[in-house]
């Protein structure tokens, strides 16, 4: 489908015709950071964010999520519960695009988790390119996601005085037919404009990983008996902040909650973090990832080698939030250069 | 768009693999202190069909959901049972429960064991303390099937002699001339005239062909690791010692992360793997 091109000046009234219809998350400042939130208010969107605290998996991945609910009396009754309000996710980066195009193959694949797929299939996401980096945390380039599409309905890109606009499904052309009028075909200069963004950006992203990132599954896997993963285990607080921030995290606790009049319940998954103590722990003490070290090295080699040869697609996409909150400063762009000059 | 989205999620919630299905206790003994066995019945009919040495994800309402073995073979598919040690939330849960009770049951999960790729072939069994729950579910899948297998031999221990799960399947073993079957405890009580000390002295009163034979070993890690050096040391190739690996599995569906062993899911690549996979995987046992 061919590119359109949309005015700054069409562009609050495309939201807020999004908004009309259902319910639109996006972009919002919150203190001195960015977060996704639900708009109240065109206003309150910030197209011009960095990054967010959290990524936008947290809209078909919940947090806490409930998958069952059952009434106990003479009888158990039991309901599945699938909840997907239709939602439209407007400005997420290409690394997040990306995380949830992963997500998608692990929960809508070749095995469908009802709850995941009901909440993807009624999100729409417009895409936002990132002009220029972040902060000196991203490593996006390096991991493949920068160019990032496949997963979005429509794809922006900031023009100056217009968005270029790459609708890249059925669903995207629809949606945005329905929310605008005002949406051109792109012509010659806004083609040429776009290329000069596209070089623009080459320019301002920089490789920080000393080896193409399709070595990194065998360089992990020579490390596994390096020192290195105790040396910066033992700098670990095993807090699992990575964990929570990260886009492609999708570990979970399951547990009941248990209603005041005790006679009914529902039973949610929780998101958890393979970095806390008691993850690998089975009934009666035995714990099968007891060292810090042990625990941090899973998380790399899962984000760098076993989803990538399980699914075919990265673990990581490079957004570095998981350094970004680290309380001991770890670093996984100075792992895996400390891990590549080790060899 | 919406509407008709929300139409498509309606079959998918009805199959979702979170919903169990329920089921009722008819027969339920206190093994030991700790261990409580229990026969269960769908209420829907159907039967578990399940493989040996699979698990469960049993639901106790209003408390939670723990990953269970079936100690029970296929071949007797009128009913499944369990045996639980009460360590957790769940599993003391369990063990209040009695005859008429319900729970809730999710699976079989895992790979299991298809003994019926291996006709005509030996069997050692060698299982400690709880292991003998899984391993029941394979022995009594032979002893069903017995014309179709080899030699049978069973070892069995446990810490004392108040330990042993499965005393009357095992006074069953014991007399059949069919099976060979040697009982130890690592700490004898009074009026215990059998064997005394670890499981890996009964390899001495056993004679197998290494060569035909398949060790199925079951145990706490500690038991495994030297009940395979016995097993490797009588000739029996690493491909051919089998073993059931424990995790705490919170889905069962190669999701949830908390049963992963490296890039292995133990819920679905497992819980049954060979000696040689485990080694290779380094972070098993």
């Amino acid at each position: 489908m061919l590119p359109r091109v949309l005015s700054k000046k069409d562009f609050a009234p495309f939201v807020q015709a999004l908004m009309g219809g259902t319910s639109v998350v996006g972009p919002v400042a919150k203190e001195n950071k960015f977060v996704f939130a639900e708009l109240d208010s065109v206003a309150d969107l910030r197209m011009d964010y960095p990054i967010t605290l959290l990524s936008p998996k947290k809209y078909v991945f919940p947090q806490v999520e409930a998958l069952l609910r059952y009434k106990m009396g003479d009888t158990v009754q039991l309901e599945p519960v699938v909840e997907a309000p239709p939602r439209v996710m407007l400005g997420v980066h290409p690394c997040d695009i990306a995380a949830i195009w992963l997500l998608d193959t692990i929960f809508a694949g070749k095995q469908t988790d009802p709850n995941y797929a009901a909440r993807r299939s009624q999100a729409v996401i417009i895409g936002l390119d990132c002009n220029k980096p972040c902060d000196e945390y991203q490593f996006c380039l390096d991991m493949g996601s920068l160019p990032h599409r496949q997963g979005a309905d429509l794809f922006l890109t900031d023009l100056g005085d217009r968005y270029f606009v790459e609708v890249l499904t059925p669903r995207g052309k629809e949606v945005l037919d329905r929310a605008t009028r005002a949406a051109q075909p792109a012509a010659g200069p806004d083609l040429a404009a776009r290329q000069d963004v596209e070089e623009q950006k080459a320019r301002a992203f920089h490789r920080k990983l000393p080896f193409d990132v399709k070595y990194l599954p065998e360089i992990l896997d020579e490390s596994y008996d390096s020192l290195i993963w105790e040396a910066i285990g033992r700098r670990c607080f095993s807090c699992g902040s990575c964990n929570l921030t990260c886009p492609t995290c999708y570990c979970f606790d399951v547990q009941d909650a248990v209603g005041l009049s005790l006679g009914e319940a529902t039973r949610v998954r929780r998101w958890d973090s393979c970095q806390l103590v008691d993850f690998a722990e089975v009934a009666g003490g035995e714990n099968f990832r007891k060292r810090r070290s042990d625990r941090l090295r899973h998380r790399f080699f899962r984000k760098g080698k076993y989803i990538l040869e399980d699914y075919g697609r990265m673990g990581c996409v490079g957004c570095g939030r998981c350094d970004r909150v680290c309380v001991a400063k770890i670093s996984s762009v100075e792992t895996y250069n400390q891990i590549a000059g080790s060899r | 768009m919406s509407v008709a989205a929300t139409q498509a999620i309606a079959p998918a919630a009805a199959e979702s693999p979170f919903l169990p299905r329920l089921a009722r206790i008819v027969a339920a003994e206190q093994f030991t202190p700790k261990e409580k066995w229990f026969r269960l019945v769908p209420y829907d009919g159907r039967p578990l069909a399940h493989p040996p040495m699979s698990f469960v994800q049993v639901s106790v309402f209003g408390v939670g959901e723990a990953p269970i073995s079936v100690c029970s073979s296929p071949t007797r598919e009128q009913a499944f049972e369990l045996c639980v040690r009460a360590v957790g939330s769940v599993t003391n849960a369990i063990h209040r429960l009695g005859v008429g009770d319900t729970v809730g049951i999710r699976g079989p999960f895992g790979n299991g064991f298809d003994a019926s790729a291996h006709k005509g072939k030996d069997f050692l069994f060698v299982a400690g303390g709880l292991g003998l729950a899984p391993a029941r579910s394979l022995i009594q899948y032979v002893l069903d099937k017995r014309q179709d297998y080899g030699r049978v031999t069973i070892l069995v221990g446990a810490r004392t002699p108040g330990d042993l799960l499965f005393q009357n399947d095992i006074r069953e073993w014991v007399s059949r001339p069919d099976v060979e079957t040697h009982v130890t405890v690592d700490r004898p009580a009074e009026g215990w005239k059998g064997n005394v000390g670890v499981i890996t002295t009964l390899f001495k009163k056993i004679k197998i062909n290494p060569s035909a034979t398949l060790a199925v070993i079951i145990g706490p890690p500690i038991m495994f690791k030297f009940a395979v050096l016995e097993a490797l040391a009588y000739g029996i190739p690493e491909h051919r010692c089998i073993c059931s690996l424990e995790r705490r599995m919170k889905c069962g569906l190669g999701w949830c992360g908390h049963c992963q062993i490296r890039n292995v899911y133990v819920c679905k690549e497992g819980p049954v793997f060979t000696y040689e996979q485990v080694k290779k995987l380094r972070e098993g046992i």
